[in-house]
């Protein structure tokens, strides 16, 4: 057992913070939400280049033929990022239903997919922008026009009328890369919250020499350090796949929503405005906890 | 990245599997005489087929086992059922603080007897106006010819009742500044100036004691380190504590499927599922959390403050679950000897070892790097 991960992965990670940290990904998120998505896609060809779209697509098919534990590795740093985009149903579910010169497309980079699977995934995301809108059959879908507001502006919903509802081992990887997104967005915030405590002052004290504070970060650190590795027990779990990546969206739900709480609450009025980073995440967090299966639909499937 | 258990870990996994099964018995209460008694028969059993400390050198009873192998065996031990250890306190406390700093002799007279379960140690750790604050710790220990004079008093002191044996910290140096100054002994319960008086917990019996010293004499050989360099021996001992040997996650994954199969046997209550999904969710967290742990220091890394991150989250754990169990229950809750003692029993985690505060602010200060608050 060496249940760490290796040193490609650690690299890999490096790879994508030091990508996604020059990037002024906050822009092309708010760019992305206010529907222009020319920042965004130029940061989808660098992380297509970087490998992350290609991940869970075979070699012959032009990919990297990696695993779940490197989709996971990847998602952290999405997450902590708030890179906007269909990519979960990009990077970890469409490569289980497309096949052929699509398939190498969507590996290189130049071609989204976005994904439907009701109940649990009812709108499509982002489908204005996708090449192609799947069921979880692998079956073509036809979106409709209209937005569906999110809670998140950087998610852009769209109906999909009669798309049949199945649920996959596709589902399952795509429900473990939204958890690990999750994390990823979770260590942001405290990361920040934790930097903030230290520089920010009241009565002549770094407000993070108060217990007060200190108490609330400590519960996040402990929340997202013990999901993380549920995240990648189930990525290298045989046989209960399933089971442990709804184990590992419940945590990592959790965990990240309590560090959007917490971060807001140490922040104060300053975490609250349009113009601090601080709000792609939280409204994510929201956003995320509730699709690709609620809480309750995953507690459920752990009791199964 | 794997989760893949060896060939030889395996079979010790299975080997012990098989021992507990035609082993494992129903024992009464430790914090009684005639559970005490049958406990430490029990240590003596364990301890003759070689399981009492798996992760111990053959030299002292053990099978020198990874700490991979000793996790295997813990969950097994729970899965079965298996007796709580009344050498605990000994075995994983006193045990790895002699394999860090005691000397050969101590090793040798010390260790064997407490495998055997001949002699059980207390832990007197707390004081009266100290608690968690080690650094406020009032006892003395005066030089004399050969050794030392304990005086002073310890209070909740755990098997302490009927306990042969304690270790714990005394001031040495009465001028020296708060946790310079302490040494650490180990003392006998039966020596000439010591008085235990048993005090009863939560559940009526006599868990553990208040023990008196009155010049106490200790010899020079039963100081554990440098005299004056008991809080550094110390820190070893309550690392150990709060990370990974008093709490394998084996007790509550064990604890997390018999809630589970509680649940369904009452009809699988929609008003519980997502407490009970949450509290076998937090047992597989916390048991891969320790697998990443016994890997990384596999390759050589130290369990430092992440040893609170890992007491903080088993005790809310802990409870969590046993309080889930009593509201599957319903009014049977109260009843159910088994469910009761457990839930009882939790709710000393987020207590002993440090309570949840001290965690939260050892996690802030050394893992995140807060500033420490004023200190008067």
């Amino acid at each position: 057992m060496r249940f760490q991960l290796s040193p490609e992965q650690r690299q890999f990670s490096a790879t994508l913070h030091e990508l996604l940290g020059g990037a002024d990904t906050a822009a092309a998120a708010r760019a992305w939400a206010a529907g222009e998505h020319d920042r965004g896609l130029k940061l989808w060809r660098a992380l297509a280049d970087a490998g992350v779209f290609g991940l869970l697509v075979a070699e012959a098919d032009g990919g990297l033929g990696a695993g779940a534990a490197d989709l996971v590795v990847a998602f952290e740093a999405l997450g902590y990022h708030a890179v906007p985009g269909p990519l979960a149903e990009s990077a970890a579910v469409a490569p289980a239903l497309l096949t052929g010169h699509r398939l190498t497309s969507l590996a290189e980079g130049d071609l989204l997919a976005t994904v439907v699977a009701p109940p649990e995934v009812p709108l499509a995301l982002d489908a204005d922008v996708a090449g192609v809108v799947l069921d979880l059959t692998g079956a073509q879908c036809a979106a409709e026009t209209e937005l569906v507001r999110s809670i998140d502006p950087a998610r852009r919903l769209f109906r999909v009328p009669g798309a049949t509802e199945a649920q996959s081992p596709a589902f399952d990887t795509g429900v473990l890369a939204v958890a690990a997104q999750l994390l990823g967005a979770g260590q942001w915030l405290l990361d920040t919250s934790v930097a903030y405590a230290k520089q920010r002052s009241q009565y002549g004290r770094a407000i993070g020499e108060y217990q007060a504070i200190k108490h609330l970060l400590a519960d996040v650190v402990t929340g997202l350090e013990l999901a993380r590795p549920l995240l990648y027990g189930a990525a290298v779990a045989e046989g209960t796949f399933a089971r442990d990546v709804s184990a590992a969206k419940v945590m990592a739900g959790d965990a990240a929503y309590l560090a959007a709480r917490t971060a807001l609450q140490v922040h104060g009025a300053i975490g609250y405005t349009a113009e601090h980073d601080l709000g792609l995440r939280l409204t994510k967090v929201r956003a995320l906890a509730g699709a690709w299966g609620t809480g309750s639909f995953h507690r459920a499937r752990v009791l199964r | 990245m794997d989760l893949d258990i060896d060939e030889a870990s395996a079979a010790f996994r299975d080997e012990a599997r098989e021992w507990l099964a035609s082993h494992v018995r129903v024992l009464p209460s430790m914090d009684t005489a005639e559970g005490f008694t049958a406990h430490r028969e029990w240590e003596a059993e364990l301890a003759e087929a070689r399981w009492s400390v798996v992760s111990w050198p053959a030299e002292y009873h053990g099978r020198d086992a990874s700490m991979l192998q000793w996790l295997l065996f813990e969950e097994e031990y729970y899965a079965a059922r298996a007796p709580g250890r009344v050498s605990q306190n000994g075995l994983f406390m006193l045990g790895p603080t002699l394999f860090a700093h005691g000397t050969q002799e101590q090793r040798d007279r010390i260790l064997p007897p407490m495998a055997r379960g001949e002699q059980v140690w207390a832990q007197a750790w707390s004081e009266p106006e100290a608690g968690s604050d080690i650094a406020a710790l009032r006892s003395t220990a005066v030089r004399t010819d050969g050794g030392w004079l304990l005086s002073g008093q310890k209070t909740w002191s755990s098997r302490a009742s009927f306990a042969d044996r304690a270790f714990g910290l005394f001031r040495t140096d009465p001028s020296a500044q708060r946790h310079h100054g302490l040494t650490y002994f180990m003392a006998d319960l039966r020596a000439d100036g010591v008085t235990v008086r048993p005090i009863p917990q939560l559940d009526g019996e006599p868990g553990f004691a208040e023990i008196f010293f009155d010049d106490v004499f200790v010899p020079d050989a039963d100081v554990i380190g440098e005299a004056g360099q008991g809080w550094k021996v110390a820190m070893t001992t309550a690392n150990n504590e709060r990370g990974l040997s008093l709490r394998s996650p084996g007790r509550f994954l064990a604890a997390a499927s018999r809630l589970v199969d509680l649940w369904r046997a009452e009809g699988a209550p929609e008003s519980t599922k997502d407490r009970v999904a949450d509290a076998w969710i937090s047992a597989r967290a916390y048991q891969l959390y320790t697998f990443g742990t016994v890997s990384r220091l596999a390759e050589g890394g130290e369990l430092g403050p992440e040893s609170s991150v890992n007491k903080l989250f088993w005790s809310h754990l802990d409870v969590a679950l046993h309080e889930t169990a009593l509201d599957v229950l319903g009014p049977a809750g109260e009843t159910d000897e088994d469910w009761v003692n457990g839930y009882l029993f939790s709710l000393a985690g987020p207590i002993y070892g440090g309570t949840d505060q001290i965690q939260r602010n050892t996690i802030a200060e050394r893992l995140l790097k807060l500033p420490r608050e004023a200190r008067r």
